[in-house]
Order: C-alpha cells, then structure tokens, then sequence
C-alpha cells in the first residue's frame, strides 16, 4: 500500500477512472432507502447520494448529480468502501478518511483506494469536494439511527 | 490615449500581482473589480482624518463629513444622469433590488398582475421577485432568450401585455454578458403602463449610463463592481417613484419625528429610505471610484475592454476543446466550458497557473435550459487588464487535460 502511495500515476490513475466510469452511478426509487442531497456545501457540486441500510449493515450506495471530478470520483470510491460495512466499520473508515484528508495518521489499509486523495488537504479550496461524498453517508447513517 | 500600463500602477494589487511568481491573473472582475490607490486612500483618510459620523453636524467636523458625504450624491447623480434626492445609498445591489421589491412592488401589486424578467437574472434580482409574487399573488412570467442569453426586442413585444405590471431586467448579464437595448424596452414597458426596474450590476460600471435619458423608473448598482469598497450601493428611482416607496429599514436618520402613540413622519426621499449608520467610507470611497472611472471616460474604457474580449474569444476559437457560448456578446465577459472537464477543476487547474477565474452556475440558476449547461466557467475583463494577461490565460487553456487537473492533488 505504501509504495502504491508515491505513485502519483496509478493514484492519478483511479482518480480519473471513478470520475470517467463512476460506480454505483444512479438513484433508486425506493421509500427504504435514506437520501442526502448536498448542494449547500459549495455553488457549484450537487450531488445526492443514497444508502440502504439494514441488520446495522450499508447494503446499497448509490449517488448522482453534478460534480468536479474530485467530488465524483471521491464519492464513487466511498460508496464502494462501504457497501457491506458494518456501521462500525464504516463509521471508522470514515474518520480515517477525515484524518487523511487534514493530512494526519490514518490507517491506509483501511481506505483503500480513497488514498488516491491522501494530498488533497494540501489544496484547501478542494478539501470540500473530496469530502461531499463521505459527508452525505454520515448524513444518512444519522438518520437511519434517528429513526431506529 | 489609454495607457494601461500606467493605469495598472495606480493599482496596488496589480503591481504585487506582476512581481508574484506565477504572475497573478485578475479575470474575475465581473465578482468585484480592484481598487486603485485613490480610492483606499480616500477610505483611510476618512478613518484618519475625519472619523465622526455624519447627519448630527452638531460639530464642524460632522457637518464637513455630511457635507462630503451628500456631495457624493451630486456625484452619482451627474454620473448616472439625475437628480441627487433621486439616488438612495444602500449597501449594494442586492439590498437595492430588494429595497424595490418589498418597498414598492409588494405595495402596489395585486392578484393576476405580472412581473416579466428573464432566465439569465442573478439570484439578487430573481428571489426578492419570488418573495413578492408569493405575497402579493402577482405572477412571474419569463422573456423568451436565444441560445446566447440574448433578449430582442421582437421577443420582448410578444412577451409584453397588459397585465405585466413590473419589467426587471439586467442591463447586462453577469452570466453571458448580453448587452439588453434599455431605451426601447423601457419605451415598450411605459406604452403598456408598466414600471421598469434595471439591474446595473454589471453595466454601470463598463459603460455609461443615462436614467433619464432611458427614462428607466428603478435602477440598482453595486459600488464594490466598479473600483469602490464594499458595502455600499446605490438605487435610483424616479422621484416620485421614490415617495410612494416604503422604506423596508426603518430607524434613526429616516424619520423626521415621531411620537409614543406611534405617529410617525417619515422624512423625504432619498433619506426615508437610509436608516442606520452608512457605509460612510464607502460611500466617500465611491466618489473617488466614480472620479477615476470619469477621467478615463467610458468610451476608451468600452474600446479596450471589448478589444481584449474579441482578441481572446478569437484565439480561443482556435482550440477544438473548448466551448465558448457568448462569442457575439459586447461585454467583457467570456462563457465558456472545456470539454470533458468539470467547472471547477478548470478554474483550480487555471488558479494553479496564477489566473483567476470564477466556475459554477453563477447564481443564475435558471439559465441552464437556455444554454444546455449547469455550469460555465467565466472570465470578466476590467479596463486594467492587458494583452499579455489575456495570452497567459489563453495559454493556459491551450493544453489543459483532465490529468493535469487531476495532478494538482498530488
Ligand atoms: C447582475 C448582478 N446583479 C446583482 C448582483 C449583486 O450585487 P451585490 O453582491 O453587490 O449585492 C450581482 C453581483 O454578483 C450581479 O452580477
């Protein structure tokens, strides 16, 4: 994973891949389901993101709207971070991804590809964009156990 | 003969901005402009020499400062061509807009009657509209634009009629850049009646502008667009526009006197509509805006500004990734997307190379259906830039990739 790290072509890599093919790319119809739209954040993204959760697992992630490409591809990695994660863990996996991007120790086992934004921090004005995705997820995580 | 060069000296941010490595590129002009020495010269002396407020000229020093700052209205009324008891300070265009829409469209409008403006209106002159149709029952009805933002004049008669009531437009985009004809609409609007409210945001500070001559009833700018401090704006409105308007602040400075039964006596116009403490060294701060802008005189102002527009819309033409979508508008503004890279990425990629650029949908939300993008990324000119600031930022969209974006984050 370390080596992975200095990198910059195959970080660069996944980077423009999750932007060009975005996973889980779409919205579900489905009453289930929590929704976090994001549009306050900044002028410009607008993104919605949905999850299903169930059992204190994230069954579903999925998203759509208009984005940067730091905001698309931080946002596909994140959903195919957590899709079968345990709260717990998904809860974790997101406060390391927080202490990456403010440039702390973290754990890179446990973010996988979303290390590909490890130096994000370093551009202040993008630390928004890289966090959209992960900031929704929280939001709908929330809700699910509001209403538990 | 318009030496920018030596324009540029007057500027002190242009001057740190050239000696910046990568040289700083100001092309957001369009969000605020630079102010040149004699205007924060004119706000630090009003905190080193004066100070004191003004309307209480108990004392030589008040009265001198009221003084001042009344002469500043003689100043924006010669500049826009009315009478001084015509131009209410405000704090910027947007409390302007606001002021007319709650202070005289939300009184005079009933259920059924109209307000026409068009898709390509920022935020500040679209919501306060919102606000009054849900009050007063009027309803909103939108001109018809071509795919450049452009009104014609054609189009504007087939959208006018008799329940129209208020006509709000932008005399210039802030978005495309579209340059609207004033005078006729204003002339169409007054045959049906209605009442006409100019945005000037965007074309007061580039080109001149004649109330009366137009015969337009309102018209709100911002100070801070055109070389003056922030916080400070201005309204015009016809005179007696002005006193059937109600102020939507009230307190100290707007009322002639009132008693504990609640009778109040408002004070005339412009001053019943001026609560509260001002931006006082804004407002002395614009009257240094308006001098520097007057020495120059618009018409070599429009030239170079439209020069430097035509000279980089030309170049960028050249480059097949880019989209341009207001090729033909005469105004300092350049609309354009690269293809296949989002918004902000190429305002972040341009930032990295010094040039400042604003992306985004630029609060005129409901102009997407007009040009079929959310977002634009949009370069404004002011009378300082150059030639050679132009190329550096053409220079940077020639080989912009997404990669390229992309590696700023490592
Ligand atoms: C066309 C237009 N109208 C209104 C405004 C609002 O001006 P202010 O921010 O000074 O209130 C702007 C500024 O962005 C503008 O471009």
């Amino acid at each position: 994973m370390s080596d992975l790290l200095k990198d910059p072509l195959i970080l660069r890599q996944i980077i423009m891949d999750h932007y060009e093919y975005p996973r889980n790319h779409h919205l579900v119809e489905d009453e289930t389901y929590h929704k976090a739209h994001m549009a306050s954040e900044s002028c410009i993204d607008d993104i919605t993101v949905m999850a299903k959760i169930e059992n204190n697992v994230i069954q579903d992630v999925c998203f759509d709207g208009i984005a940067c490409t730091i905001s698309t591809a931080s946002t596909s990695i994140m959903s195919e971070l957590l899709i079968g994660k345990t709260l717990e863990e998904a809860t974790e996996i997101i406060s390391e991804y927080y202490k990456m991007v403010e440039l702390l120790p973290y754990d890179e086992e446990m973010l996988q590809e979303a290390v590909a934004f490890h130096q994000v921090g370093k551009q202040a004005n993008r630390i928004k964009c890289a966090t959209i995705g992960f900031k929704a997820i929280e939001t709908c995580i929330k809700e699910h156990k509001h209403d538990q | 003969m318009f030496e920018v060069g030596k324009i540029r000296q007057d500027f002190p941010f242009l001057m740190k901005a050239e000696q910046a490595d990568p040289q700083l590129v100001y092309l957001d002009n369009a969000a605020t402009t630079l102010k040149p020495q004699s205007v924060i010269d004119a706000v630090v002396r009003y905190y080193t020499e004066s100070s004191v407020n003004i309307h209480r000229g108990d004392y030589a020093l008040s009265y001198e400062v009221s003084n001042a700052y009344e002469g500043v209205r003689k100043t924006v009324a010669k500049f826009i061509q009315c009478e001084p008891n015509e131009v209410v300070f405000t704090s910027g265009a947007s409390a302007a807009l606001n002021l007319v829409a709650y202070g005289y469209a939300e009184k005079v409008l009933k259920q059924e009657d109209v307000i026409l403006m068009s898709e390509a209106e920022h935020a500040s002159n679209v919501l306060p509209w919102f606000r009054v149709a849900e009050k007063t029952g009027a309803k909103i009805e939108y001109l018809p634009l071509d795919e450049e933002g452009v009104l014609t004049l054609e189009g504007f008669k087939e959208a006018l009629h008799d329940k129209v009531k208020i006509v709000t437009l932008a005399h210039i985009s802030n978005v495309l850049g579209a340059v609207v004809p004033i005078k006729e609409i204003t002339a169409l609007t007054h045959q049906k009646g209605a009442i006409i409210v100019v945005d000037g945001a965007q074309s007061v500070p580039h080109t001149k502008t004649f109330v009366k001559d137009w015969d337009v009833d309102f018209l709100a700018f911002a100070g801070h667009k055109m070389l003056s401090p922030t916080g400070v704006g201005v309204l015009y409105g016809k005179f007696e526009l002005l006193q059937q308007m109600d102020p939507f602040l009230l307190g100290g400075g707007s009322n002639a006197r009132f008693d504990k039964n609640g009778h109040v006596v408002l004070k005339n116009p412009p001053f019943k509509f001026e609560a509260g403490t001002p931006a006082i060294e804004g407002v002395l701060g614009l009257d240094a805006a308006i001098c520097y802008i007057e020495a120059l005189g618009f018409e070599a102002i429009e030239q170079h500004e439209l020069e430097l527009k035509h000279y980089t819309v030309e170049k960028l033409k050249q480059f097949k990734h880019i989209k341009l979508y207001n090729e033909k508008s005469q105004s300092g503004i350049i609309a354009f997307n690269v293809i296949g890279i989002p918004t902000q990425d190429v305002a972040a990629y341009l930032s990295s190379l010094g040039v400042m650029v604003r992306a985004g949908n630029h609060c005129a939300k409901l102009l997407s259906e007009i040009i079929h993008t959310q977002e634009t990324v949009r370069a404004s000119i002011n009378f300082y830039n150059t030639k050679a600031e132009m190329d550096i930022f053409i220079d940077a969209l020639k080989d912009i990739t997404l990669e390229k974006c992309i590696d700023l984050i490592f």
